[in-house]
């Protein structure tokens, strides 16, 4: 019976109907298993763009070990990164480096905007160079407030976002 | 009479030029840099123009046509041997910018204490197109290597062109940077 | 044909065996900077540093606040040595303003100003641990500056930014008990510090990876105008707090530390070296300084320069000297003001130094130039 639906015509539909009844049917606990393995595996890019990068430092060093909450030290490569830590205030020069670097990261990827100067603009908030915000330049996820924000408030910022991953839809597994 | 005469305002005139500039001319001048100071009066005459002379620090205005002479002169004969800094300063209402060189040196001890204020100054165009206005002075990068990136960073701050450098590019600012520049007095930051 | 683009951009020719490729300003190890290298193979040829991706303007914005309000943001380029890039910034106000200083504060300032550049220097010689490869010298530092930051926090409120230095002295007197704290503290980090020289200096890796690369001749140091480590792993002993002493080190015995060879490895070693002489001049600071009195000398709501005026201070900071020229025109506000940072001299010699280096000898190299890139790009 189901062979006489499917005609060389619309075998992609077919298909593409079968994904999505597959994906109706084991999304909810796949999609919990494949979120709780991106919270605990959170990989930062290494991109420092000001002075935050200092706490951020801060935060990875052994009185406040950030990996044990789950996100790893900036180590990696771009490529297998998921989270970029926006590390303070992006420049005219910086801001298509920045989009150019979050273009060349995979899916799903996440965004921290760390210290005043990557929420408004900050204590440059007049200042020629700075632009007020890298919601222009990137989708944010959480914004961590502080100049510079302390480690404890950066680890609050990831534990946030964990919490918003875990009800975030794990769509792109099929 | 007249010979000793004719002498004497030529060394009142060193004096004159020394003391009249500094801030307090009651307080009796350092003695170690007046006498750097002196050399150099006595060397260019009036072609330079002591500011001032404080503890460690002596300030020197020259014209644009003589600053390389004079910084060869710091160089070879006084011992001076890297610059610190370079300094744009913007001054519209006398339709010029300053160019302050701040020259110090390692190899002699005695001038380790010392900052030689060099500043010239370059006429100011009220529509800049950097690099190829009159906003123009001769680089010392010949005699102070030191001063390649400085002068650069005061070409895109200010616009002054360094004649004879080889690198006048931009340093700091982004590429596509297409204001004045942005030090100048003229260009007004946003909101204020 | 290069004429007819604006000036910062050019057309260059492509050669077959010539490659170019940029490094950063997102690269795996740190400093948001873009360095253009030339190689031949595995050689430099040429090499040029393209920075001023956080150039903020400060420069500028000096322009429109006065004396006061230029503090927070005039310490935010090297926020981990906030105290140390403050200071001739406040020293050239206070001669403007014509203001003394108490003298315990002018202990209280060099105790912070050490304690900062310790903080800095940690930090610096951690990220020389992730450029190296090498993960314990990246957490034991990271570690250990903890505990100097525990007392700064003490004594000024805050974990990086104090903003502890005013015109006219510190901002708040110390904490009770806090000399005794930080003895002990400051003991301990020297102990702990001294441990380094075995895990990190005599480590083959580190050797092998640092020793001969870059050689900067005392020469050359001199005549590129290089400053603080690298100036002094170079042979030149040049130190501000011994030859143009600020505020109280003229009372206190300083002692400069000179290296001759001029590679990666010294110019990793002075920084370190000048920790140890740190600890011991915060203990002579510690011992000579009054017990009581006050720490300000409270200044008017607008102070103001005094007539057309210019000042020129400069101190020592972890990154070499830092000087700060201030024009003042009788306003509350600076005419303008410029600073002479440390890491925009040093980077000169970056070009001089990698050509003709292997390209993995490249990082030992540029971060051994103690180079901070939101400093230099101001």
């Amino acid at each position: 019976m189901l062979k006489d639906l499917v005609t060389p015509e619309n075998a992609n539909v077919f298909v593409g109907k079968l994904g999505d009844i597959l994906e109706r049917a084991i999304d909810k606990p796949l999609g919990y298993a494949i979120n709780w393995g991106r919270i605990w595996s959170l990989w930062p890019v290494h991109i420092e763009t000001a002075c935050c990068s200092v706490e951020f430092g801060a935060a990875s060093s052994p009185r406040y070990d950030v990996e044990r909450f789950g996100i790893i030290e900036a180590f990696g490569s771009l490529r297998q990164c998921d989270l970029v830590v926006v590390q303070g205030t992006i420049t005219r020069k910086m801001a298509p480096r920045l989009r150019l670097v979050y273009d060349q990261m995979p899916e799903p990827k996440y965004v921290i905007a760390m210290g005043a100067c990557a929420i408004t603009g900050g204590l440059y908030f007049d200042s020629y160079n700075v632009l007020p915000g890298i919601d222009g330049v990137i989708p944010v996820d959480v914004y961590v407030p502080g100049c510079p924000p302390r480690p404890e408030t950066l680890i609050q910022g990831c534990m946030l976002l964990q919490e918003k991953i875990k009800r975030m839809k794990a769509r792109k597994f099929v | 009479m007249m010979s000793s005469d004719s002498e004497k305002p030529d060394a009142d005139e060193t004096q004159v030029k020394a003391t009249p500039t500094a801030k307090k001319p009651e307080i009796e001048l350092p003695a170690f840099e007046k006498s750097i100071s002196d050399k150099i009066v006595e060397k260019f005459g009036d072609k330079v123009e002591v500011t001032f002379v404080k503890e460690d620090r002596i300030g020197i205005k020259v014209g644009r046509e003589s600053i390389h002479d004079v910084a060869e002169f710091t160089r070879d004969v006084l011992n001076y041997d890297h610059v610190e800094s370079v300094s744009g300063v913007d001054y519209p209402q006398d339709k010029e910018i300053e160019v302050v060189y701040h020259i110090g040196s390692y190899s002699d001890s005695s001038l380790a204490r010392q900052i030689l204020v060099l500043s010239t100054r370059a006429q100011r165009e009220e529509n800049p197109i950097p690099g190829n206005d009159a906003t123009r002075l001769p680089t010392l990068r010949d005699v102070f290597y030191s001063v390649e990136f400085h002068e650069r960073e005061v070409f895109e701050m200010f616009g002054v062109y360094f004649e004879g450098h080889p690198d006048n590019r931009r340093l700091l600012l982004p590429e596509d940077w297409a204001d004045l520049p942005p030090l100048r007095k003229d260009f007004a930051i946003k909101g204020r | 044909m290069t004429e007819k683009f604006p000036p910062g951009l050019a057309l260059q020719k492509v050669d077959e065996r010539i490659m170019t490729l940029n490094v950063g300003p997102q690269h795996p190890g740190s400093g948001h900077m873009r360095i253009i290298v030339q190689i031949d193979g595995d050689y430099i040829v040429a090499c040029d540093p393209d920075p001023g991706y956080v150039h903020r303007g400060e420069e500028k914005m000096a322009e429109y606040r006065n004396y006061i309000t230029n503090i927070p943001h005039l310490e935010r380029p090297v926020i981990h040595d906030s105290c140390n890039v403050l200071y001739p910034y406040v020293l050239g106000v206070e001669e403007l303003v014509g203001i003394e200083v108490p003298e315990r504060a002018k202990y209280v300032r060099v105790i912070a100003s050490e304690l900062n550049r310790c903080i800095y220097t940690m930090y610096w010689l951690a990220i020389y641990g992730i450029f190296l490869g090498h993960s314990t010298m990246f957490m034991w530092p990271a570690g250990d500056r903890e505990l100097l930051i525990d007392l700064m926090e003490k004594m000024s409120g805050a974990r990086v930014t104090h903003a502890h230095f005013v015109p006219g002295g510190v901002r708040n007197d110390l904490p009770p008990n806090f000399e005794d704290v930080c003895l002990r503290q400051v003991n301990y980090f020297e102990k702990r510090i001294k441990e380094y020289s075995a895990v990190f200096y005599d480590n083959p890796i580190l050797i092998a990876r640092t020793k001969d690369t870059g050689v900067l001749s005392r020469e050359d140091a001199i005549r590129l105008g290089t400053t603080g480590s690298v100036l002094r792993a170079s042979g030149v002993d040049y130190d501000l707090r011994t030859k143009e002493p600020y505020d109280v080190y003229e009372e206190l015995d300083v002692h400069t530390n000179v290296m001759k060879e001029g590679d990666s490895y010294a110019r990793s070693k002075v920084p370190w070296l000048d920790m140890l002489e740190s600890c011991n001049i915060i203990r002579q600071a510690l011992q000579k300084m009054p017990k009581s009195g006050s720490v300000r000398t409270k200044l008017k709501p607008n102070p103001k320069g005094k007539g057309l005026n210019s000042v020129y201070k400069r101190v020592e900071s972890g990154r070499g000297s830092l000087g700060c020229y201030i024009v003042s025109d009788g306003k509350t506000e600076p005419y303008r003001l410029k600073l002479s940072v440390g890491s925009f001299r040093n980077l000169i010699a970056l070009p001089y130094l990698l050509k003709g280096e292997k390209l993995g000898n490249m990082p030992s190299v540029y971060w051994s130039l103690n180079y901070w890139p939101v400093e230099a790009d101001r």
